[in-house]
């Protein structure tokens, strides 16, 4: 912001710079939305896929459970939008209902692996010495086995085998890319020159850590969210696929994927139509995270 | 035989294109350029002065465009060239020096092949007659020890030697112009010095001309044949320096001179006056002072030094050996209270590690440190943190000082904040006193930093300094990140708010001008030692060590 420094005699006077256009703003956020057409869909898909789980019924007022053996394994109509499954129950419905199993599973495990990811990697970027150590030699620990490998042994472990249990699994595994990512922002905005102001200014180490520190370095982290979420979805599908968590008949989007495998020759419908949706989630997720990244580092 | 008119610019006009308008940053600008010529460009951030050195080069960016004028080098009309006419020009015959020694050279790659690299695109050199070409032209630049040097990776090497490289690339091809971009703002004066000699000399040799873009007026004066005073884009003021300075006709100019701390034979007289009053007991703004007089003078006869440190020494262990390195070798002085002492030195003569030993943010190997008569030095824990009440610090980079998330209210009461002084509306009324005290408008405290100037920004620094009515403020190169009259404003205001309560200074620098018009007394370091000390205008007038000549000899415009 140049140019505001032109008081130069009177040094009293100092010209203020312009206000900022808050209404401006909101125009610009959206003429820039409006230029880009797949942000867009994107933000109205994964806003669909949320209202879905919330209120399945909006969108799909039947009984996703009723079966109808008359109609079994009908190819997708105007009635059936996604067509009919072996036993004649309504696979739109099924994969409508089954995003309150999915995405409440993928928001825990967003919040498991962000909430203790950024907590450990505040810790060692912020104590450093011992703890840093011990910390990162932990998160490396993590990072060497495959996540999903590492996500299926703790659902063998925890058990019960229902969707909560997935979720937590699922958030275990991603806690060492984000401690990561944490750890790095706080190091960078711990050298910074007013965190040492602050320090001169008198504040204690956790008023420094509460009120400079984290604020400053959240930022990447907050754009990291999408796109863990999106991983989460395929993470949390990847496991119900596999026979963990939500139970039949209860219907989810990677088991619906997974009971339609037997059928792909005849009804290619019952795996790709829901394997499409999870699709489109995870991408619109993604597109949307890129969006929030690209905002944050100004473009 | 030399050309006269070696570059020749018409009528220049080059706008910016933003997302809600067009800004006009060069205005019908005219010049030229003679070879073997010096010209000077002055101007303040924003004045367009760069732009005008970039449109030179073909190096404008995207959202800029020249929409007027001509541009002529020895002749050929460059206003309309292509890219790739301008990538033949580029380099072999405009060179030019960038301004930020730290950032503009490749950080991965070793100096030596860095200057190589700009002499085969220069010619038509092998790569063994590159490198030797490059050895040379390291030492025409003036880096002493060429050889070892070019090994180096640019890490490892200081600014000053930077700033050489840099000189190295650009006139690796001899070029016939040669553009300086600021090339020592970010320099010690004393650096600034050598390598402004260098160019010259380099210029008066080879006939190149030299087009000079600067923010000090002293630094202008003293290398140019010619000096050309930009504002807001158009050119205000033309002539020899000897014109310009005698005889300014454009009211602009005469404040830049009166700006430029080098070119006043005498300190300045202080222009500001401060109305506001803010009361309260030093470490507290919002206790009730015993003695509340309404015109309250500060007491200086009664009190001892408000600062005293005896025989400060310290060591750091060298890198990759087993020896010590003293950055600060048996420093020993005091500051009255009220008073301002000016530590002065180079970069890497220990005087910002001095500071640190103050502060207590460092611990002295030996010596010791005496705030108001009571020993500091092994301060620790609760009790430190007590002293940053009696003490504070303006850094010298506003740009990193403020949290960049926090409105400027919260970051000048956040000392307050941190030690629960004053309920939250008597921070606020506190936060809006200091920000007038600083001559800011009361609108800058819903602000963030980003929208501030830097200028504005260290303003804000220094209120967040005084928010809890400190003995001893400690200001490490408050200036040296803002333009020559920014500078000249933030010195004002700094002896205004002396005057009106009573703080004292340590103000370091590596300018002894600038030291000249806030200091009462000044000590120079010179490699960690104090070599000289006493009352400014006695160091002025008759300095007896070496070192400290060649600091005043460093000041620009003062020969």
């Amino acid at each position: 912001m140049p140019a505001t420094d032109l008081a130069l005699t009177t040094g009293e006077h100092v010209p203020e710079p312009e206000p900022a256009d808050r209404p401006g703003h909101a125009r610009h956020l959206l003429r820039g939305l409006l230029r880009n057409p797949w942000l867009v869909l994107s933000v109205i898909w994964v806003g669909l896929v949320v209202v879905a789980a919330v209120e399945p019924s909006l969108f799909a007022p039947g009984d996703p459970l009723e079966v109808d053996t008359g109609a079994r394994l009908q190819a997708p109509s105007l009635g059936h939008p996604f067509g009919t499954d072996r036993l004649g129950r309504d696979l739109f419905d099924e994969t409508v209902h089954g995003t309150g199993r999915t995405l409440p599973a993928a928001a825990l495990a967003t919040a498991v692996g962000l909430g203790a990811g950024a907590l450990l990697g505040l810790l060692a970027g912020f104590l450093r010495g011992i703890a840093d150590l011990v910390i990162m030699r932990l998160v490396d620990v993590l990072l060497s086995i495959p996540g999903l490998l590492l996500a299926l042994m703790l659902v063998a472990v925890l058990g019960k085998g229902d969707t909560a249990d997935v979720g937590l699994a699922i958030g275990v595994a991603a806690i060492a890319s984000t401690a990561r990512v944490t750890r790095a922002e706080v190091l960078r905005v711990s050298a910074s020159g007013f965190v040492e102001a602050a320090r001169t200014g008198g504040a204690r180490r956790t008023r420094v850590l509460l009120r400079h520190v984290l604020p400053n370095s959240m930022g990447p982290v907050w754009a990291l969210t999408l796109l863990l979420f999106g991983e989460a979805v395929l993470g949390v599908t990847t496991l119900s696929f596999l026979g963990f968590g939500a139970q039949p008949p209860t219907p989810e989007w990677g088991s619906l994927v997974s009971s339609g495998r037997d059928f792909l020759g005849g009804a290619w419908w019952l795996s790709i139509l829901p394997g499409t949706v999870v699709a489109l989630t995870v991408l619109a997720a993604n597109r949307v995270s890129r969006a929030f990244e690209d905002e944050g580092t100004g473009r | 035989m030399t050309n006269p008119r070696l570059l020749e610019v018409e009528d220049l006009v080059v706008r910016y294109r933003t997302r809600r308008s067009v800004v006009r940053a060069v205005e019908s600008a005219s010049f030229t350029v003679g070879e073997g010529e010096t010209v000077a460009i002055v101007g303040e951030s924003g004045s367009g002065k760069s732009t005008t050195a970039y449109a030179l080069l073909g190096l404008l960016p995207r959202a800029a465009g020249v929409t007027g004028g001509r541009i002529a080098f020895d002749g050929r009309d460059l206003t309309a060239l292509p890219e790739r006419g301008w990538r033949e020009l580029r380099g072999r015959e405009i060179a030019l020096i960038p301004q930020d020694p730290g950032t503009s050279l490749n950080p991965v790659q070793r100096v030596g092949a860095q200057v190589a690299e700009a002499v085969r695109l220069a010619g038509d050199a092998d790569r063994g007659a590159a490198r030797t070409r490059a050895l040379g032209l390291l030492a025409d630049a003036g880096l002493p020890d060429p050889e070892a040097q070019a090994r180096r990776y640019p890490s490892e090497l200081s600014g000053g030697m930077r700033q050489r490289v840099l000189i190295a690339i650009a006139i690796a091809a001899r070029p016939r112009l040669i553009v300086a971009d600021e090339p020592t703002s970010a320099l010690d004066v004393t650096v600034q010095r050598r390598v402004l000699d260098h160019i010259g000399g380099l210029v008066r040799e080879s006939g190149t001309g030299l087009l000079l873009i600067t923010h000090d007026l002293g630094v202008a004066a003293e290398r140019a044949d010619r000096v050309l005073v930009m504002r807001s884009g158009a050119i205000v003021e033309r002539g020899t320096p000897g014109e310009v300075l005698s005889d300014p006709r454009d009211p602009y100019t005469r404040s830049l001179i009166e700006a430029a701390p080098g070119l006043a034979r005498t300190p300045r007289p202080r222009r500001v006056r401060l109305t506001a009053v803010p009361g309260g007991a030093p470490g507290d703004p919002f206790a009730v002072k015993p003695d509340a007089l309404p015109d309250a003078v500060p007491d200086v006869v009664a009190d001892g030094p408000v600062l005293r440190v005896e025989g400060l020494v310290k060591e750091f262990r060298a890198p990759r050996s087993s020896g010590t390195v003293r950055a600060v070798d048996d420093v020993s002085f005091a500051i009255p209270r009220g008073r301002t002492y000016g530590l002065v030195g180079e970069s890497g003569s220990g005087k910002s590690t001095t500071a640190r030993l103050i502060l207590r943010l460092a611990d002295p190997t030996a010596g010791r440190v005496f705030l108001g008569g009571e020993d500091i030095t092994g301060s620790r824990g609760g009790a430190q943190r007590l002293l940053r009440r009696r003490m504070q610090i303006v850094h010298q980079n506003p740009f990193a000082s403020l949290d960049p998330r926090r409105p400027i209210e919260r970051i000048v009461t956040d000392p307050l904040a941190s030690f629960g002084l004053g309920s939250r509306a008597q921070r606020r009324r506190r936060a809006a006193e200091l920000v007038d005290l600083v001559a800011l408008p009361s609108s800058v405290l819903r602000r963030r930093p980003a929208e501030l100037s830097g200028g504005q920004r260290q303003r804000v620094a220094i209120a967040r300094a005084l928010v809890l009515n400190p003995e001893l403020l400690v200001c490490d190169e408050p200036v040296s990140a803002l333009d020559v009259s920014v500078q000249a404003q933030i010195l004002d205001l700094l002896a205004a708010l002396q005057a009106e309560l009573g703080v004292s200074y340590l103000f370091i620098s590596h300018d002894l001008a600038v030291v000249r018009h806030i200091a009462d007394e000044v000590g120079v370091l010179s490699r960690g030692r104090l070599v000289e000390s006493g009352p400014t205008e006695q160091i002025f007038a008759g300095a007896r060590h070496a070192y400290t000549r060649e600091l005043l000899d460093a000041i620009p415009g003062r020969r």
